[in-house]
């Protein structure tokens, strides 16, 4: 026994590959210096690097003030967080009062926290439906106020992340089953239904957001009777919500495609109607296909509420602006957006993350 | 009555099934209902627009075009003033998109294509670098990068006194891009001849390549010969022109810069966030393109005798662009439709100009519903072509 064990680490002594095949130097002979080409490649690379971020480090950390007035700021050399920290309950929260600026704090909190728990898909049943199904109607609540003794605050004074998140939530809620629709009406048989969809889809992925957005801005109150009137955020967020059904359409309709005739068949054989045959046998089937494209739908969605500022609702974006207007902070919007890159980096990448992790759970079923 | 029922079962079957459970019957009544719904809306909706428009008396029809646009616009690519009419001044917009898209897209095309390769790099640093700018820029709102591009403008750079140099001849500073350009000269017209001459000859070479190779097997170096054509037959204009090689050279005169070409911040910062933030996208429809064709293609045509140009002319390219078009022309029309952002940050594109003209002359619906035409055009020019390619690559199956 001991005889043979000791044979055997002879043997894997002999067959010990050369240390520059292994450990740090192999790794590094692998991945970096394999052949003349990619090791004048890492060099030139190293050396860009080595140019670019240590000076950067500085300028970010070293450098950096965070707690000073913007008078100090101007005097020193590296980057001014003090823009950042002296008025972040602004950008992060707008024109919503003061004092009642933990309701759309909690309301944040409750979103991501909502967010968390629905990463599990083991979770996904009726009582996570009925969680998020409360959660926007308390989300609505912390916003508008008027009952329970909070103090009612009207939609135009909402603004920065809460009505960035607002906007992408609502939207692709609302646009979610409206896309499903309209995808069903494109696959219909019937030709009327067939044609009104393919237009509405194909106008509206051939225009911009911009110019619904306009729309919803400027020509909008024209479509209603005197009299009635819409408010602003709702506008853009209907504009938002048009515009989203029209892509998750298009999602949907290639889950549609993907589920056999077959399934059809055997649904129309078991004497199930239309509409029973999409909710329990094609739809179930087709979403789940569709989960991992529909969070990239998501993620644009969420890119594209920034495109509010364009008709002047106070989003992230404009509030940051409005703090850059001030001739006090005037200059520093390079610290100002790098800080809101950052906020939408974060949300991006946990999304497309999650999307990934998704498609490779879902690939393997 | 009831005798004849009986005596005809089939007429009787057809007789008692109620409409509404005869598929067929009930698509028709289905489709007149929804039909009539939308003509309904869509009448309701007009009819308020228009007694809206009457009660703020704000005009109607297409007759605005013809007046003085009053505006200025900061660049264009015709010449305009204010004295113009609002059809000229759309039309500056709409060459002011073109502009921005057509460079954008040859710049975004290449550096995509640049990443795209580079994620698929064996050296680990330029394939992690790669990834981290195809997952930055991807995750960041197109409008807050332009913005940022505009405000890196006229925040942090200095102005053109202390403009910067990066390059000889090309100048940096909150005025916007200056670099110098060849003094115009009658040979470059005959050089842009002799190089389109030049096009038309390497076609017709490549087409008499390719029939002689079919008949006697022999390859004529149609890649090499052809470069040569294009390069050396404008170069000898050139030199038959005496060689010119003045340049004009950006100089300071006043506030600004005079000579050479000029480019706009506006213009730079959105040309610049586009092609950044579209590139990631591209980059990734490229690595997916590549990665799609399998190992063992590459291997079939090296053992088969193939030169690795040859692979990857014959071999590689024809498969991995069925993949890679498609969606790559999908982005470019992203990007088009992203150069509406232009409006945030002052250069004047089609969008900025017709909100321009809205604000102005007051008439929304005209103005949106030529944003809206316009760019239903180019989406629906875009797919006419993808149709047509689709068709053209399609995998021909036995």
């Amino acid at each position: 026994m001991q005889n043979n064990s000791k044979s055997f680490d002879i043997q894997a002594d002999k067959i010990k590959p050369p240390i520059t095949s292994v450990g740090i130097i192999g790794w590094l002979k692998q991945n970096l210096f394999n052949g003349v080409f990619n090791s004048i490649l890492t060099i030139v690379t190293l050396f860009f690097l080595w140019k670019v971020i240590p000076p950067l480090l500085q300028w970010i950390f070293i450098d950096s003030l965070w707690l000073t007035t913007s008078a100090e700021c101007r005097s020193a050399d590296g980057a001014c967080w003090s823009i950042i920290t002296q008025n972040y309950r602004f950008i992060l929260f707008g024109f919503f009062p003061y004092e009642s600026q933990w309701r759309p704090l909690s309301a944040i909190i409750l979103l991501v926290f909502l967010l968390l728990i629905s990463r599990n898909r083991k979770l996904w049943n009726k009582m996570l439906l009925y969680a998020w199904i409360a959660g926007l109607l308390c989300m609505a609540v912390l916003m508008k106020g008027g009952v329970l003794g909070l103090v009612s605050v009207e939609s135009a004074q909402w603004g920065g992340l809460p009505l960035t998140f607002l906007l992408a939530v609502f939207g692709l809620t609302a646009a979610y089953p409206l896309g499903v629709l309209l995808a069903l009406g494109r696959r219909s048989k019937m030709p009327v239904i067939r044609v009104l969809t393919i237009i509405y889809i194909e106008t509206i992925r051939g225009v911009p957001l911009v110019s619904l957005l306009f729309m919803s801005a400027v020509v909008f109150p024209l479509f209603l009777p005197e009299g009635i009137t819409v408010n602003k955020l709702l506008r853009a967020q209907m504009a938002i919500i048009l515009f989203t059904a029209a892509y998750i359409a298009e999602v949907v309709r290639g889950g549609l495609q993907g589920i056999g005739s077959g399934q059809y068949e055997a649904a129309a054989s078991l004497g199930l109607n239309y509409f029973q045959t999409m909710r329990l046998i094609i739809l179930p089937q087709a979403l789940k296909i569709v989960i991992p494209p529909s969070v990239s739908i998501l993620i644009s969605a969420f890119k594209d509420t920034s495109l509010v500022v364009i008709i002047g609702l106070y989003d992230i974006l404009k509030t940051t602006q409005s703090v850059l207007a001030n001739p006090l902070w005037m200059g520093f919007s390079t610290e100002a957006f790098l800080f809101l890159s950052l906020i939408y980096f974060i949300c991006c990448y946990a999304m497309s993350n999650y999307s990934r992790q998704l498609e490779k759970e879902l690939a393997t079923k | 009555m009831p005798k004849d029922k009986s005596l005809s079962p089939t007429s009787q079957s057809e007789n008692s099934i109620p409409f509404w459970h005869d598929p067929a019957k009930r698509a028709i009544v289905f489709q007149l209902v929804t039909f009539l719904v939308v003509a309904l809306v869509s009448y309701y909706l007009f009819t308020n627009t228009v007694t809206n428009l009457k009660r703020q008396s704000i005009a109607t029809g297409f007759h605005f075009l013809d007046k003085e646009a009053a505006f200025e616009i900061g660049e264009s690519l015709i010449s305009y003033s204010a004295a113009n009419s609002y059809a000229r001044a759309l039309l500056a917009g709409m060459l002011n998109t073109l502009k921005v898209a057509f460079i954008g897209i040859l710049l975004t095309i290449l550096l995509g294509t640049i990443i795209g390769i580079a994620r698929l790099s064996s050296n680990w640093l330029v394939s992690r670098l790669a990834a981290a700018y195809i997952e930055f820029f991807q995750d960041i709102p197109i409008l807050l990068q332009l913005i940022f591009w505009y405000a890196v403008f006229y925040d942090s750079l200095p102005s053109p006194r202390q403009a910067l140099e990066p390059f000889p001849g090309l100048f940096l500073c909150n005025r916007g891009l200056a670099f110098a350009i060849p003094v115009p000269h009658p040979a470059h017209f005959y050089m842009g001849i002799a190089f389109l001459i030049g096009c038309i000859g390497v076609l017709l070479l490549r087409s008499w390549a390719k029939k002689r190779q079919d008949l006697t097997g022999k390859i004529f170096p149609v890649f090499s010969s052809g470069v040569a054509i294009l390069i050396g037959f404008p170069l000898a204009v050139w030199l038959g022109f005496g060689a010119p090689t003045a340049m004009s050279i950006p100089e300071l005169s006043g506030f600004n810069f005079s000579g050479g070409m000029n480019v706009s911040p506006e213009f730079t910062a959105l040309l610049l966030g586009l092609v950044l933030y579209t590139a990631a996208f591209v980059a990734e429809i490229v690595r997916a393109g590549i990665q799609a064709v399998s190992k063992g293609q590459t291997e079939a045509a090296l053992s088969i005798g193939l030169k690795p140009w040859q692979t990857l002319n014959l071999v590689i390219l024809p498969q991995s662009l069925r993949i890679i078009v498609p969606p790559l022309t999908s982005q470019m029309l992203n990007l088009t439709k992203n150069s509406t952002l232009a409006v945030a940050i002052g250069y004047p594109d089609f969008v900025s100009v017709a909100n321009t003209t809205i604000n102005q002359t007051g008439q929304a619906v005209e103005g949106i519903a030529m944003i809206m035409v316009v760019y239903l055009f180019f989406s629906l020019l875009t797919s006419a072509f993808m149709n047509w390619y689709n068709k053209k690559i399609a995998l021909v199956e036995r």
